[in-house]
This record gives structure tokens, sequence and C-alpha cells, in this order.
């Protein structure tokens, strides 16, 4: 069996599942953000009391913090009260950052168990070997109700990656290309596994960048497999027992892809969709307005550590805002520590509290009509971060912060920066 | 269930959650009715202006990719979409709407049949489209039974509602 199938079989209680059966399996760790306001609605309407398992269910704010208006400040209140009324102890509210990196830090992403988010990228946690996908809301209140939900067993396909990348050529320059080569559905319904030297060589960080984007085309799972790295990471953060799953040697898989990062360039996803993938030096030039470093994708220390490399003692071009949103608190605290906020102030550049930021148009550095910004975020889709004239360009943390400094998209050159 | 008819509004590929429901207007988390007053309106506002409730949408591949926002698949149930055929969706939007009583049908071919301000008829019990003006029919894959069982109690929280006061279970046996 593949990992997914190995998950789905234990938590369905099953010896063994194959692709296409609908199993229903037991739910290890639910995750909500600010729309635990659309799930507790829906839970209500079902007419119970109480949700299944507080001590399983994570709540957590990210999407609009603070609050940025009054009707988000009742949203806040409203699940407030309700974390309280159930008793559910995983509550972080605002201060901590992003759910796809406070699980992380918390312990609560582990090896072989199953997550479900009312969020899309919760696929990120594939990275720990954790079956992890995005549900609705709705849905996310059946299984407050019964911790139960039903799946069909994904095919797997499997991403062979071997090579050493180029200075300033990292996973999110690699995950780009094979989105550019699989398109926006190519891994639909797929549980996706990404294997090979490149991968076991990576930080834990990268892998998330993988896991975390192969949501863009279509996967319904992503996994990095577990290794020593892994569960030394989440054992130094959770005293919970978890069951390392790894795929059989005969797993089945139904594609295979080689890919080569040797030779890998500095990629960019251009308006207005993911799939629009290009090397930056076929449109480096570009006049930029805005440049974001930080998200689900690419806000964790590494990022922000290259971006500093990079800004250190230069200053952002005139006409360009550089926003900075480091992934959740202790990512933030930790560039405070290392210097990093500094470089990033000195350069002319905001930084803003941990939080998803304008990524998904909400608030905090939304664009004007025919405004461009070249983003480490994870979609580009016409009108995501505002105006639907404006222009999304999504890149690596060096080409963004390269590109910050030149006011125009611009390849990293090896040894850029310090 | 009973067959659907209507009249065709129609979309291309890979038309995503973003543009379906825009980000600005996530903080409206329970007024179902105020979402429906969003449905394309940042990228396609015709939409509002010329769709009709009982309108069925048309469209290509991988409908509904992006965000897991459900305010996507609410707004148009709410709007009066009566259902929407396409040929591919993307599997969070796909279960939101069934969850929501929204039905959907994966129909291959359907966009190359079938043009905007046609009248179809689409059949979930048989799994198929059929298309008023020509006679011909898409055969689509039909919807597991108990997932037919959640659209046929108007979506997951009546179907829990009815299965719970019943002490039985939500499973898929």
């Amino acid at each position: 069996m593949t990992i997914a199938e190995k998950i789905l079989a234990r938590a369905a209680s099953r010896t063994s599942v194959k692709p296409g059966e609908v199993v229903t399996a037991k739910i290890d760790v639910a995750m909500s953000h600010e729309n635990a306001d659309v799930v507790l609605r829906a839970f209500r309407e079902i007419g119970l009391d109480k949700v299944w398992d507080p001590e399983r269910i994570v709540i957590l704010f990210d999407h609009r913090i603070p609050a940025e208006s009054e009707k988000t400040a009742i949203t806040h209140q409203r699940i407030r009260n309700f974390v309280a009324e159930q008793g559910i102890e995983h509550f972080y509210d605002l201060k901590e950052g992003i759910c796809h990196q406070v699980l992380p830090e918390s312990g609560l992403s582990r090896p072989g168990e199953v997550m479900v988010g009312t969020d899309s990228h919760t696929t990120t946690h594939g990275a720990f070997g954790t079956f992890a996908t995005g549900i609705g809301a709705t849905e996310m209140a059946g299984v407050w109700a019964t911790g139960e939900l039903w799946f069909t067993v994904p095919a797997s396909m499997r991403i062979n990656v071997t090579g050493a990348f180029r200075k300033c050529v990292s996973a999110k320059d690699l995950i780009l290309k094979v989105i550019g080569m699989l398109g926006a559905a190519g891994a639909d319904y797929r549980s996706v596994e990404f294997r090979g030297t490149t991968i076991t060589s990576m930080t834990i960080a990268s892998r998330m960048v993988l896991t975390n984007l192969s949501m863009e085309m279509g996967a319904k799972v992503a996994f990095c497999i577990p290794d020593d790295k892994t569960i030394a990471y989440v054992r130094e953060r959770t005293r919970e027992e978890f069951t390392v799953l790894l795929p059989d040697g005969d797993a089945v898989y139904a594609d295979e892809i080689e890919v080569d990062v040797s030779d890998l360039a500095s990629m960019v996803a251009c308006p207005h969709s993911v799939d629009n993938v290009k090397p930056v030096s076929e449109v480096a030039g570009a006049r930029i307005d805005q440049a974001l470093i930080g998200s689900c994708t690419n806000g964790r220390l590494e990022d922000l550590a290259i971006a500093a490399e990079v800004l250190y003692g230069k200053r952002v071009a005139a006409g360009v805002r550089l926003l900075v949103i480091p992934a959740s608190r202790r990512v933030y605290l930790e560039a405070v520590q290392k210097g990093y906020v500094e470089v990033f102030l000195r350069a002319g550049g905001l930084v803003l509290n941990p939080g998803c930021g304008p990524c998904l148009g909400a608030h905090q550095g939304l664009l004007a009509p025919g405004e461009v910004c070249i983003s480490t975020t994870n979609r580009n889709f016409k009108g995501r971060m505002g105006s639907p004239e404006s222009s999304v360009y999504l890149a690596s943390p060096a080409t963004v912060a390269c590109s910050a400094i030149a006011g125009a998209i611009t390849e990293p050159a090896p040894g850029s920066g310090q | 269930m009973e067959p659907i008819k209507g009249r065709v509004y129609k979309f291309g590929d890979d038309i995503n959650t973003d543009v379906i429901y825009p980000g600005k207007y996530l903080s409206i988390t329970t007024d179902r009715e105020e979402m429906a007053k969003h449905c394309f309106e940042t990228v396609y506002p015709a939409f509002l202006k010329d769709a009709r409730p009982g309108d069925i949408i048309v469209a290509g591949r991988n409908f509904g990719c992006g965000s897991s926002r459900e305010q996507a698949a609410t707004c148009l149930r709410y709007f009066g979409i009566a259902g929407v055929v396409a040929e591919s969706f993307a599997r969070i939007f796909y279960r939101n709407a069934i969850n929501l009583g929204l039905p959907v049908l994966v129909a291959p071919g359907i966009t190359r049949v079938v043009q905007h301000g046609d009248t179809i008829v689409i059949d979930l019990e048989k799994g198929s489209v059929t298309h008023t003006r020509t006679g011909t029919t898409t055969e689509s894959s039909r919807l597991p039974d108990f997932v037919l069982g959640i659209l046929q109690d108007g979506g997951l929280i009546a179907h829990l509602r009815r299965s719970l006061s019943r002490g039985g279970e939500q499973g898929v046996e």
C-alpha cells in the first residue's frame, strides 16, 4: 500500500484499502480558523449540544487578524464563546499565527494520523506523514458531531526528485516547476508522494512548501515520507504517541514522475493562474508595486533568512512597498533575535503581525487597479489580492527580495545578497 | 430524486472559488441570502444581472478549484442555482455542494454539446444530462447511493439530523 492507503486503512480499522473504495475514517485532528463560525452554525443546526471530542478540535484565528471589521470582531467573539462553552483546549486565538505553521509547532501534525481542516492548504501537514486534507464547513460540523468522515481512497502519484539546488533556487521553484508541468488539475483527487534524495536532504520547512502548494494542482493529500528528521521534529513538540506509517516497497502508483533539480532555474507563476509557470528570466524587468514575503507557503524562518540575506544593507526600490509577514509568533520572535527584522526595517520594508495578511484579499495590503505584486504566497487568481485589474506573480523568497530591491521582477543571481 | 430542468449558464475551465465568491466577502459567515448577492461579482459581474434562479451552471474542467470556502457553494445554492454540471470538479467544492444540497454532476463532453442559454434536464438517479432542443443525452457517472441520500435529504445537516435521531451512523455502508 502507498502511505495514503496505509493511513486510511488504519483510520478505517481495515487491513487494507484500494484506490476508488469509499471508507469511513476516524479523524485524529479537526482544525478550523475564522470559518469555525460557519461550522458552529451548521453544528448547532444538527441539534447536538456537545462536540464529539474537544481534545481533537483545534481552532485559531489567522485569516483576518486583528479583526479588520466589526463583522469579523463579532465572528471572533462568537467563536471564543463557543470554545469556552465546549472546553476546546487547542485554541490559539489570534496571537500564534497561521494554522499551517502553528499546528506543526504545537506538535499537532503527526505521522500516520488523519487531519482535516476547513482550509484548502491543509495538505501542508503531509510534510509530516499526516493524511491531511481540506474540507468545507458543513462537513466539519459533521466531524465535530461524529468524529468520522467518508473518503474515497485516492490513487497515488509518485514524484521522485533528485539533484542539488543551485544557490538561490529552492523548494518553491521546484513545486512551481511541477505545477507548471502537470497543470492546475494535474493531481486532482490524487495522493502525491514526494520521494528521492532531494527531499530527504530538505529541511522540514522546505518540505512543507511542496505539500502546501500540491493543493494548487488539485491533490487531495500530499506527503513527504517521514524520516528521522520528521520524527525528531514531532517528538520535540509533543508527548502524544503516534505510529509512523511508511509506503510499502510494492505499493502501486498510478503515475510516476522524475525531476532533476540540478539545472532548475528560479521560477514564477504569472497572472492569473498558478500553473502559468515560466522561468523568472522570461519575465525579468516587469515593473512591480508591491513585494510580499510571508504566508503558509513561505513565511517560515528559512524564508525570512534568505530574504534578509538578499536585503542586508540594501534599500527597497523607490515606489515599491515591501511587506514581510512571519508565519507565526515563534517565527517572528526568532527573526527578531537573529536580526532579520532589523534588516527588513532598514531596507524600508514593513513587518506585519503573523497571519495570512493580504494573501486572500481581506486586508493588510490589497492592490489597486493596474498594480502588480510579486509574492511568496500560493494563489494569483484574478482579483484574489484586491482589484480584478491587478496582477500577482508567485515566486520564491529570494526572487521576491531581489525584485523588491530592483523595483522589477529580477532573477536572483547566485551570490546575490551579502 | 426528480429530474431537474433549467436554462444553462455556461462557464469555461478552472473557475476558482475566489472568482465564484470574492475573498472580501468572507467576513459574511452566516447570512446566506447576503452571500447570494455576491456570486461571481468581481470577475463576472454580468452573472448577477443575467442569471436567474433555476438556472443550471455548465462548466469546463476543474470547476471550484482553489480555496475551501464553503460560501462558493452556499452563494450559488441560495442564489437559486438548480445544479452544476461540469467536465470535472475540484474535490472540496464538489463535497461542499453535496453537503449543502446543491446537485452536482460530472458529465465529460458536456461543454461540447451544450451552449449558453440552452435548456437541459439533469437526472441524478440515472446519471444523465439531456439537451431538450436536440434530445441528445450525455452520460455521467452516477453518484454513490449514500451521496445521493445526502442530496435527497437537502444536504448533510438535514441528513445527519435524520440519521442521528434514528440513532444510526452517518457511515457509508
